[in-house]
C-alpha cells in the first residue's frame, strides 16, 4: 500500500509517465491500446465510483455511455443519424453531457429506490432498453451506424496525430479521478458512503436518500457520458452493437479486473482487457474466439479473486507489510478502499 | 399473505410520501388511459385485426411466460439471478433443431427442414429439454453451490458463463436464423380471427399447461411446500431437516428446464437465433421486475403485459413512432417500480 503522504506524487509521477509514452509507441499502440484503455477505463470509472461508494454494481453505464455517443453523432456533422442539425462538435458535445445527465436522474430516480442484486437487474434491464431502442429506431442510428461523425478540429487528423486524443484523454481521466477521490471526503460524499454502510441510519438521521442517491447516480451517468463523448471523437462512429449486451458484460469484466472498490483500478482493467482482447487474436487456439478466452479469463478471476488485480495486489502488499512491521500498523488513510463492496 | 406482510391496496394509497400517487404517476396513469382507449377505437373499427394482434400477444406471452417463470423460480427460492437463462433458452433452440436435423436428413439444397412427424418433433424436444435441465444442474453444482448467499457473486459467475456459451454457439451453430419444422399444418381456422398460426396456438396452450402444473406442484407437493418455506425462510427449513441443496438442485433442474422447453417452442413458432440469448434475458428481467421477483403470478401477469404490448405496439403505434415501440417497455418498467417498487405481486426480501 502506497503511504497516504506519496499519493500526489505518485499519481502525477504516473500521469507524466503515461504522457511521454506515445513519443516512443507506434501510433496503433497509441490509438488502439492506450487510448481505448483511457476511455473504457473512465467507462468504467463510472461503474467502479458508484460500486465504490454507492455499493452499486450498475449496468446501465455503457447505455448511458452509448446516449452520449449518439446525440453527439445525431446532433454534428456525420453520415447516418438525424442528418438535420449539423451543429458545431463542441456544442453537440456539451448538449449530449446534458441529454445523459438528464437520462441517467430519470434512470436513477427509479434505480436509487432498489438495492443490491435487485438495483443490478434493474439497471441492466434499462442498459438493454437503451440499446433495443437505438437498434430499432433507424432514423436516430442510421443503419449500420453512424459514421464519420466530425472531430473538434484541435485535435486533428487520427492518423497523423494520435498522441493529441490521448493527451486529452489522459488529462480527463486524471481530473475525474481527482474528482472521484475529491468528492469522497465531501460531505455528500460522506453521505452517500453512510447511506451504503447504514441506510437506515442515515434516513433516520435526516438524510433524503432517495435525493442524494438519484443525484450521485447522476454524477455517474456524467463520467459515463464525457467517456461517450470521447469514444466517438476517437472513433468517430457509434452504431448499437457498441452498447450490445456483450460490450456491457466486458465493459463490468473491466470493472472486476481492476477490483470493484478501487477507483484507479478501472484503467489497470481496462489496459489488461484491451491488451488480451488484442494479443489473444493471434494466439494459435484461440483465433476467432476471443469472446470465449476472455470469458473464461473472467469466470476465473470471479471464481478465485473477487477483489480483481487490484485486490491481489492489496492482499499481497498487506501481507508484505505484516511480515515488515510489526512495529506499528499501517494506517491508509482515506475511506474510499471498502472490500467489503466486492467480496460481498 | 397480502394483510400480513402490511402490503393491501388500502395501505399503498394511504401510506402518502412514501409511495406516492404523484402527478408523474397520474401523467402515466391518463398515457394508460390514452392507450387503452386508442386501442379499443382500433378494435371496434376492425374486430378481425384486433382479435389476432390479441392473440398474437397472448402467445407471446406464453413463451415470455415459460421463460420467465423458469428464472422466477430460481431467484425466488436461491436469490440467484441466472444471467445465464437467456443462454439457456437459446441453447435449447440450437439442441433441438441439430437433433432434428439429424433425424430428418434434409435435402442439403433447401433451406428449410422437411416437415417433421410427431416423433421427430416430440424426441429433440425432450432431448433438448433434459440436456438444458443437465447442464443447468451441473453448473449449480460446480459453480453456484459453495458461493451461496453471495448474489452478486453467483450473478457475475453465471454472467461469465453466458459470455462463453454464446460465443461457442456462434462457432458451433453460425449466425443464421433457422426454423424447427413441426408436425402440425401451418395455419388453422378460427372464428372471428380467420386463419391463425397453428403453433402459435399449440405455444398459449403449453404455456397455460405449464402454468397449472407449476402451481400444482407449488401448492400440491412436498417440493413445492419446501419451495414456498425457503422462499420465507431458507435457514429455518434447514433447521427442520430439510436437505435444502437437493432442493436448490431440483429448482435448477426445473428452472432450466423451463428455458429449454421455451427455447425449442420459441424455435418453432419463429426461429433459433444467435441473439436469443440478450432478448430473453431482458424478457426474463422485466417480466420478474415488474411482476414481482420469485411470484409466480407475478411472472404471468409480467408475460401478458409484456405480451401484449410488444404485440399492439408494433400495429397499433403511428408509423412515425413505429420504431420507438420499445420505449413502452421502458414506460412499463419505470411506472411499475414508481408504484411498486418490488413489483405488482413482490415483498422486500
Amino acid at each position: 500500500m502506497i503511504p497516504a503522504r506519496l499519493h500526489w506524487p505518485v499519481g502525477i509521477g504516473v500521469v507524466l509517465v503515461a504522457a511521454v509514452v506515445p513519443l516512443f509507441a507506434s501510433s496503433f499502440t497509441t490509438s488502439q491500446i492506450l487510448t481505448r484503455a483511457l476511455i473504457l477505463g473512465l467507462a468504467a470509472a463510472s461503474l467502479i465510483f458508484l460500486a465504490s461508494l454507492g455499493g452499486w454494481v450498475s449496468l446501465a453505464q455503457l447505455g448511458l455511455y452509448g446516449v452520449a455517443g449518439f446525440v453527439v453523432g445525431n446532433l454534428a456533422e456525420a453520415d447516418g443519424g438525424a442528418k438535420v442539425f449539423a451543429m458545431n462538435i463542441w456544442v453537440a458535445s456539451l448538449l449530449a453531457l446534458v441529454v445523459t445527465v438528464i437520462i441517467g436522474l430519470l434512470i436513477g430516480v427509479i434505480a436509487s429506490r432498489s438495492e443490491g442484486i435487485y438495483f443490478l437487474m434493474i439497471t441492466l434491464a434499462f442498459g438493454v432498453i437503451i440499446k433495443l431502442l437505438f437498434e430499432k429506431a433507424t432514423d436516430l442510428s442510421g443503419f449500420g451506424g453512424i459514421n464519420q461523425i466530425i472531430q473538434p478540429s484541435v485535435l486533428g487528423s487520427a492518423q497523423l496525430n494520435p498522441e493529441r486524443i490521448y493527451w486529452l484523454c489522459l488529462a480527463i481521466c486524471a481530473l475525474v479521478y481527482v474528482g472521484i477521490r475529491y468528492f469522497a471526503r465531501t460531505p455528500f460524499g460522506l453521505a452517500f458512503q453512510g447511506i451504503r454502510d447504514n441506510t437506515p441510519r442515515m434516513r433516520a438521521l435526516g438524510y433524503n436518500v432517495t435525493l442524494l442517491r438519484t443525484v450521485a447516480f447522476a454524477i455517474g451517468a456524467f463520467i459515463a457520458a464525457l467517456a461517450g463523448v470521447l469514444n466517438v471523437w476517437w472513433n468517430t462512429q457509434i452504431s448499437p452493437g457498441t452498447i450490445d449486451i456483450g460490450p456491457v458484460i466486458f465493459l463490468l469484466m473491466i470493472a472486476i479486473i481492476g477490483g470493484l472498490y478501487r477507483i484507479e483500478g478501472a484503467w489497470v482493467g481496462a489496459l489488461i482487457y484491451v491488451l488480451l482482447d488484442n494479443r489473444l487474436r493471434s494466439v494459435e487456439f484461440v483465433g476467432e474466439r476471443v469472446a470465449t478466452a476472455l470469458g473464461i479469463v473472467f469466470l476465473l478471476i470471479v471464481l478465485l479473486s473477487p477483489g480483481g488485480v487490484m485486490g491481489i495486489y492489496e492482499s499481497l502488499s498487506s501481507r508484505w507489510q505484516r511480515s515488515r512491521s510489526a512495529r506499528g500498523p499501517a494506517h491508509d488513510g482515506d475511506g474510499t478502499a471498502t472490500p467489503t463492496v466486492a467480496g460481498d | 399473505m397480502a394483510s400480513r406482510t402490511g402490503i393491501t391496496a388500502e395501505n399503498v394509497l394511504a401510506a402518502g410520501p412514501r409511495v406516492p400517487l404523484s402527478r408523474g404517476t397520474l401523467f402515466l396513469l391518463g398515457l394508460l388511459l390514452l392507450a387503452v382507449v386508442g386501442i379499443g377505437l382500433q378494435a371496434a373499427s376492425d374486430a378481425t385485426l384486433f382479435a389476432q394482434i390479441t392473440l398474437n400477444g397472448l402467445s407471446l406471452a406464453g413463451l415470455y411466460f415459460i421463460v420467465a417463470s423458469g428464472f422466477t423460480l430460481i431467484f425466488g427460492l436461491m436469490r440467484v439471478v441466472n444471467m445465464a437463462h437467456g443462454s439457456f433458452y437459446m441453447l435449447g433452440g440450437i439442441i433441438a433443431y441439430l437433433v432434428q436435423e439429424r433425424m430428418l436428413n434434409p435435402d442439403p439444397t433447401s433451406f428449410d427442414l422437411p416437415q417433421a412427424t410427431l416423433t421427430s418433433f416430440l424426441v429433440p424436444l425432450i432431448v433438448s429439454m433434459f440436456s438444458i435441465a443437465l447442464l443447468g444442474v451441473l453448473i449449480q453444482q460446480i459453480f453456484l453451490r459453495w458461493n451461496q448467499g453471495q448474489e452478486l457473486r453467483q450473478a457475475l459467475i453465471t454472467i461469465a458463463l453466458s459470455i462463453i456459451i454464446a460465443d461457442q454457439a456462434v462457432a458451433r451453430f453460425g449466425g443464421i436464423a433457422k426454423e424447427i419444422s413441426v408436425p402440425v399444418r401451418k395455419s388453422i381456422e378460427l372464428p372471428i380471427v380467420g386463419m391463425y398460426g397453428t403453433m402459435r396456438l399449440v405455444l398459449l396452450l403449453v404455456a397455460i399447461v405449464v402454468g397449472v402444473i407449476l402451481l400444482l406442484i407449488i401448492s400440491r407437493t412436498r417440493f413445492g411446500m419446501i419451495v414456498r418455506a425457503g422462499v420465507d425462510d431458507r435457514q429455518m427449513v434447514t433447521a427442520l431437516g430439510v436437505n435444502i441443496q437437493k432442493v436448490f438442485a431440483g429448482a435448477f433442474f426445473l428452472g432450466a428446464m423451463l428455458a429449454g422447453l421455451a427455447g425449442v417452442l420459441g424455435g418453432a413458432v419463429n426461429s433459433v437465433n444467435k441473439s436469443d440469448d440478450g432478448k430473453f434475458l431482458l424478457i426474463s428481467l422485466v417480466i420478474v421486475i415488474v411482476g414481482g421477483m420469485g411470484s409466480l403470478p407475478g411472472a404471468a401477469v409480467g408475460a401478458v403485459l409484456l405480451g401484449l404490448i410488444d404485440s399492439y405496439s408494433d400495429v397499433y403505434l403511428p408509423d412515425a413512432i413505429t420504431n420507438y415501440g420499445v420505449l413502452l417497455t421502458f414506460f412499463l418498467l419505470v411506472f411499475v417500480l414508481a408504484v411498486r417498487p418490488y413489483g405488482l405481486f413482490g415483498r422486500p426480501a
